[in-house]
């Protein structure tokens, strides 16, 4: 018999029961909710009068609407009623139910996906759920994570379970060694480039390879968290020393022999050498350069050192209508190089890339230079309120404050614009954000996905530029 | 939550012909500010049916609408079935993008392939979608594109589409989803029916993997 991948290990070891259809009832090892997708399902639960199945199960955090500017007055501080209504129904609705919140005011509060694993409630070997589809993020410590529905949310909160079929296994192999200046960011656009945003649906999707194993904690997450751009709902690193490294000493995370049990446990969460994938696509890491998307999907993507694409050059008419509506969108002519890109707005954050690592990353770029006169704002928006006292210990928000940026409060900001931290209309901004989508970032806003190092780099010079054109990067 | 579906359904054919549409363009960020699961149906698809931007709360009646979308055309008011490209619903998880499309009127959705997470989603509100072969779809497009009032009968009992010309149509649907969209079951109370199992099950894993149980 074939072993087993790390997906199938996950999957055996939550079902609950198997039907004959081939639904399972899947166990729920964790719920992170915030306050977007959670209000509904609350509000289920007390119609059906309902009570949660286990409450030390969930963790709640509000992250999308929570201003980044003043934190003062707290909840009752924000300014946009509606989004003030919706935080404050999520402190209401964790407290009727018991269910612990990271608060406004709370050091610990932050984007949603930067706290489950900063605090340890996101373990290797747990299922993890949140209804925000960047729970793919969670998979970077050998968990099975994916984002769901608020009847779904609802559906964990009654039940702890959730009806699934089983998805099938992709593999994603990386090897090789990243050139210097090239990081998790332009990796992940990459192969999302090679495989298309439907390329991993209905898969589970690892990442694998040299790469993946040279890479830290916080590069799987920005890998794993652009999974769900690919298509795959969930994406997965096997478990090793770094994750556990990672893991220990985190408030959630087990000790004593409760420490040692979980790391034997944890030691085996990892595809066997004759596990069999369904599908298996290989990229030679050395040869991945700095990646910016020039479209409005997230497959739109290239070389910093690459053209737009001429939709006149595209067989497929489908393919070829959808390249000019995104370059009319962008307002970019075919064939422009894309270092001739003109950059309004920088915008560093979001659950892709906040973390201590990538504010490190940006800073190291930013060093002693400062933001082009052309660009219109610059904003550093670290993803935890632990993140961003880290980031000023090490003195980085000096670094992003001397050259022109504003150092803000935690939260999802401008990668979705649901607070006030919008992208005007027409503007064209370098984002470390996930999605190029339209209006993503503003009605009208025109995305440009690159690293944190990239968006440093377009923010000193104005224009999408190679980094190590600009600086010379120690990896 | 689950609705009850219908289990036949005649009406006009909507195109709406690019890959890709992800849950952000069929409800905007701004609308998901929302407690509610109702309402959503006048934001469906804001930035392209509108030319201003639009905020919630607002009422839509007055606000200046795009010719060209074709929601907005004459010929497709009243659709109660979308059809779409391929990769329909990608992007964000959020539930607002099926309860849009509900509230607006929409029953049915097809297209040659969907996102994971919307495709799940429809069944929780009581959309059906449906995946044709790329081929067919087009076939469908071209159709419903060149004849006003096109219209296309679904029979979700028969798994059935019936074209305007009489051609029938067979579709997949699993089997599980369309018994409780058939049924308007409520997932939570058949989830609960194996609550024994369930702590059957917490009860073995406590002693595996008693980490997963201890409070911080």
């Amino acid at each position: 018999m074939a072993g087993k991948t790390l997906y199938d290990k996950l999957w055996d070891d939550h079902v609950v029961r198997q039907e004959d259809d081939g639904t399972a009832l899947i166990y729920i090892d964790r719920q992170l909710l915030h306050e977007v997708t959670s209000p509904q399902a609350f509000e289920g639960l007390r119609l059906a009068n309902r009570q949660p199945w286990r409450v030390d199960a969930n963790l709640a955090t509000p992250d999308h609407n929570v201003p980044t500017t003043s934190l003062e007055g707290g909840v009752d501080g924000i300014e946009d009623p509606i989004s003030r209504i919706q935080v404050q129904t999520l402190n209401s609705n964790t407290r009727e139910f018991g269910i612990t919140e990271y608060g406004m005011g709370d050091v610990r509060q932050g984007i949603v996906h930067v706290v489950g694993p900063e605090s340890g409630a996101t373990l290797p070997g747990m299922t993890v759920v949140c209804g925000d589809s960047h729970t793919s993020t969670h998979g970077a410590l050998g968990a099975l994570a994916h984002g769901i529905g608020t009847s779904e949310v609802e559906h964990v909160l009654a039940t702890q379970c959730l009806i699934q079929k089983k998805m099938k296994n992709m593999l994603v192999r990386v090897d090789g060694q990243l050139q210097p200046g090239v990081g998790p960011k332009d990796v992940v656009l990459a192969i999302i480039g090679a495989i298309g945003t439907a390329g991993g649906t209905g898969y589970a999707l690892e990442f694998g390879g040299q790469v993946m194993r040279d890479m830290s904690i916080e590069g799987r997450m920005t890998v794993c968290n652009m999974a769900i751009e690919a298509g795959a709902r969930a994406g997965l690193v096997a478990c090793d020393d770094r994750t556990i490294e990672y893991v220990k000493g985190r408030p959630f995370a087990p000790t004593g022999d409760n420490w040692e049990a979980a790391v034997a446990y944890w030691s085996n969460l990892k595809s066997d050498e004759d596990a069999v994938f369904d599908k298996v696509v290989e990229l030679d890491g050395s040869r991945i350069q700095p990646q910016v998307t020039w479209g409005t999907s997230p497959e739109m993507v290239g070389s910093v050192h690459d053209r737009v694409p001429d939709p006149a050059l595209e067989a497929d008419p489908v393919k070829s209508a959808g390249i000019s509506r995104a370059l009319e969108y962008m307002g970019l002519p075919p064939n422009m190089a894309i270092q001739d890109i003109q950059v309004d707005y920088v915008f560093i954050g979001s659950c892709t890339n906040s973390r201590i690592e990538d504010l490190r990353a940006a800073a190291q770029v930013l060093k002693g230079r400062k933001v082009a006169a052309s660009v219109e704002q610059a904003l550093a928006v670290p993803g935890s309120g632990l993140v961003k006292q880290q980031a000023e210990a090490e003195g980085l928000d000096q670094i992003f404050i001397e050259a022109g940026f504003e150092w803000r409060n935690p939260g999802c900001s401008m990668c979705l614009a649901m607070n006030a931290d919008r992208l005007p209309a027409k503007k064209h901004c370098a984002s470390t954000s996930n999605r190029n989508f339209e209006g993503r970032q503003g009605a009208g806003g025109r995305t440009h996905l690159v690293s944190p190092q990239m968006a440093a780099a377009a923010a000193v010079a104005g224009h999408f530029v190679d980094v190590r054109d600009l600086v010379e990067v120690v990896q | 939550m689950s609705l009850t579906l219908f289990t036949q359904l005649k009406a006009i054919v909507a195109p709406l012909d690019r890959a890709n549409v992800d849950t952000d363009a069929i409800i905007p960020k701004q609308f998901l500010k929302s407690i509610k699961r109702t309402g959503f149906g006048p934001n469906l698809f804001d930035e392209w049916r509108y030319l201003d931007v639009g905020e919630p709360g607002e009422d839509c009646a007055g606000r200046p609408i795009n010719p060209d979308f074709v929601l907005n055309q004459s010929r497709y008011q009243g659709a109660k079935i979308l059809l779409a490209r391929e990769n329909f619903g990608c992007g964000s998880s959020r539930e607002h993008a099926p309860w849009a499309l509900k509230d607006y009127g929409f029953d049915v959705v097809i297209a040659p392939s969907f996102a994971d997470i919307f495709f799940n989603n429809c069944f929780k509100n009581g959309i059906l979608p449906i995946v044709l072969p790329e081929a067919l779809v087009d076939s469908l497009f071209k159709q419903v594109m060149a004849q006003a009032g096109y219209q296309l009968d679904v029979d979700l009992t028969a798994q059935t589409i019936t074209l305007a010309d009489g051609t029938q149509i067979c579709f997949e649907v699993d089997a599980f989803r369309r018994h409780c969209l058939l049924n308007g079951l409520d997932d939570i109370g058949l989830t609960l029916v194996h609550q024994d199992a369930i702590k059957k099950y917490e009860a073995k894993r406590r002693e595996q993997a008693p980490w997963l149980f201890s409070t911080q």
